[in-house]
């Protein structure tokens, strides 16, 4: 009876017994337990970098704006006070606001920026209520004395640990590792907090063993509260 | 005549006006929350067959979802597109939503039909019956209002000027002009051994000692199972629902006939849809299952029969949502085969066949025999069917080769 084989598959999975009846949906975390691990790649809100030694990377050249396809990004640059520089260099970002009703997260302004000022961290849950809020300006954008992102009253932080390691961990679709005479070479500048990211592997390093995932509820644990040193470039 | 119900036999007073007006009541708010229910029940089964959760945020188990969609729905910007036409526009939803709530008016949801008050329940110190209208024609109303709500879902397609509601539309009243005459055709086998179009009368055919006391003397068994299984086909046919939902193929027409609309218009074509899903369960339940019928165990007898018929009618909406878990939709061309050349021939077939038995019983004849002729009849039928069918694409297939349009 090969019509009814469906159906016997179907009805199967209400009582959780065929190979494939486990529910895979993770329940949001405000019900229990630790939120799931970030992916490294994973485009959430922005934050502007600052060098080890506290100067922004911010250059103010707008490239990010350009070629911003949902024009949320709003720059303008000025010449650094010669006394009190705010950044390395002749420029800097005078004003830096990016509008999140507008922001589809493409990350191509991080792959447009020629200082990695701006990146992607790993914050995404930032439920604003007016129109105001949704913009962020560059005090609110860029990163604090240590290098984390600045918390705003509306944004869950509850797993601000497993985040803010990761929060340097941003990767370029463009990167260098695409390149055989980029690996083991270090091709980005420091980071306030973070230091210098280690030089990206060659990909035929193979992946460490992915343990068997029996229970839906193993990759839950894993990740939260440990503030991993951040020793691989994003590639494994 | 207004109907059968001894309520409104004789004289009518105020009483009986208060004690109709209360079943309407009673029969509009049991459907909302029955459809309140039907949306929840249906996305929740429906994530477990397909390794998900489904709603778990509005209430327990997510049970109020159905609530804050629909509130929701209330608060959304209503939509007119400026190519519609606007009348017709704002009337589809309407119709597709009024014979909804109408069919399950001749429902029969509770009732003692072995006994000599036929089904009759006290109310008030009132006799009536537990279904707001018993109208002689019941079946006939059926029928009607799913043929009206055709004309929701056409006219809406039709007057949102766009393209995907049209095809929808199109689609929709070649589907259900089809399905219906396998459906009205099904019901006809019903009526010829019922002998009544009033639903209150067929259920009470229906009542009673079973065969050998053990198998019940419901029309699934009467009618020899083949109606009821192409009423199941055709009336999901007629619900557009999966695997018959071509008129709302998402990942052809967007979102089929009802694409352009939006807010509480949209909320209403899904409010009829889930209505009449339900309604069409109630419908087979009490056509094919005996309606309230149904072994009494303690306490009072009338609480069983609307205990029986909710237990009837989740075995078929768990059907409904089990059928659309588990098969893919029907190709546009499937679907009328399906119609045409086996559901119509077969439901006409059985029905002479059945209109045969019930001659020869009266004449006397030798059933025996009158059933053999009639099956003999029937193969031969189909063989004639097949035969044509064959030869029609074969000579398509000719034509096709020397490139000439038949």
């Amino acid at each position: 009876m090969g019509y009814l084989e469906g159906f016997k598959v179907t009805f199967g999975k209400l009582f959780k017994s065929t190979d494939s009846g486990r529910t895979v949906t993770v329940p949001y975390v405000k019900d229990s337990g630790p939120k799931r691990e970030k992916a490294d790649r994973l485009h959430g809100r922005h934050v502007l970098n600052r060098y080890e030694d506290g100067m922004e990377k911010c250059i103010g050249c707008e490239l990010c704006a350009g070629v911003c396809p949902a024009r949320c990004i709003y720059v303008r640059g000025a010449d650094n006070p010669p006394d009190d520089p705010v950044s390395p260099g002749e420029r800097y970002g005078f004003v830096y606001e990016i509008n999140y009703l507008r922001c589809i997260h493409c990350d191509l302004c991080v792959e447009a920026c020629p200082t990695e000022a701006i990146t992607e961290s790993k914050l995404f849950e930032f439920s604003f209520t007016n129109r105001q809020d949704a913009i962020y300006t560059k005090a609110e954008l860029v990163v604090d004395d240590d290098g984390m992102p600045q918390q705003l009253p509306w944004e869950d932080w509850s797993d601000m640990e497993a985040v803010a390691a990761k929060s340097s961990q941003w990767v370029r679709a463009t990167s260098a590792s695409g390149d055989a005479d980029y690996v083991g070479v270090v091709s980005w500048s420091g980071e306030l907090g973070f230091g210098v990211k280690p030089a990206e592997q060659a990909q035929a390093v193979p992946p460490p063993p992915r343990p068997e995932n029996d229970d839906p509820t193993a990759g839950l644990s894993h990740g939260a509260g440990e503030a991993e040193p951040i020793d691989d470039g994003g590639h494994h | 005549m207004l109907g059968l119900d001894p309520l409104l036999v004789g004289d009518i007073g105020l009483a009986e006006v208060l004690i109709v007006l209360l079943k309407v009541l009673v029969t509009f708010g049991l459907l909302l929350v029955s459809v309140l229910f039907m949306i929840w029940f249906e996305r929740k089964l429906h994530a477990d067959m397909s390794n998900r959760l489904g709603p778990n945020r509005a209430g327990p188990f997510g049970i109020l979802q159905t609530l804050a969609d629909g509130i929701k729905f209330f608060f959304k910007e209503d939509l007119i597109p400026d190519r519609a036409d606007k009348r017709v526009f704002i009337l589809a939803p309407f119709l597709s939503l009024v014979p909804a709530f109408l069919v399950f008016s001749v429902i029969p949801i509770g009732g003692v039909f072995t006994d000599e008050k036929q089904g009759a329940v006290r109310i008030f110190g009132h006799d009536t019956f537990l279904q707001l209208a018993d109208p002689p024609i019941g079946v006939l109303l059926i029928l009607a209002c799913s043929s009206i709500a055709v004309y929701g879902v056409m006219l809406a397609g039709w007057s949102s000027g766009s393209k995907y509601p049209l095809l929808g539309s199109v689609r929709a009243t070649a589907q259900m002009v089809s399905y219906e005459a396998a459906l009205g055709l099904s019901v006809v086998a019903v009526v010829l051994m019922a002998g009544s179009l009033s639903t209150h009368d067929i259920v009470m055919s229906q009542a009673g000692d079973g065969f050998g006391g053990i198998i019940p003397r419901w029309n699934v068994v009467v009618t020899g199972v083949v109606p009821f299984v192409i009423f199941v086909i055709a009336g999901t046919a007629e619900l557009n629902r999966p695997p018959f939902d071509l008129v709302e193929a998402e990942q052809e027409l967007v979102g089929g006939f009802h694409t352009e609309y939006s807010s509480i218009r949209f909320a209403l074509f899904f409010l009829a849809e889930f209505m009449n899903t339900v309604t069409m369960s109630a419908i087979i339940v009490t056509l094919f299952l005996g309606g309230p019928a149904g072994p009494t165990f303690f306490g009072p007898d009338w609480i069983w029969g609307p205990l029986w018929f909710v237990a009837k009618l989740f075995i078929f909406l768990f059907m409904f949502v089990w059928l659309r878990a588990t098969l893919p939709r029907f190709r546009y061309d499937q679907l009328m085969d399906l119609g045409w050349k086996v559901l119509i021939p077969l439901a006409l077939g059985w029905m002479l066949l059945l209109a045969g038995l019930n001659i020869a019983r009266d004449e006397g004849w030798n059933t025996v025999v009158v059933v053999a002729v009639g099956f003999a009849a029937m193969v031969g039928a189909y063989l004639l069917l097949t035969g044509a069918m064959r030869t029609s694409a074969q000579r398509r297939e000719g034509a096709d080769r020397e490139g000439t349009s038949v």
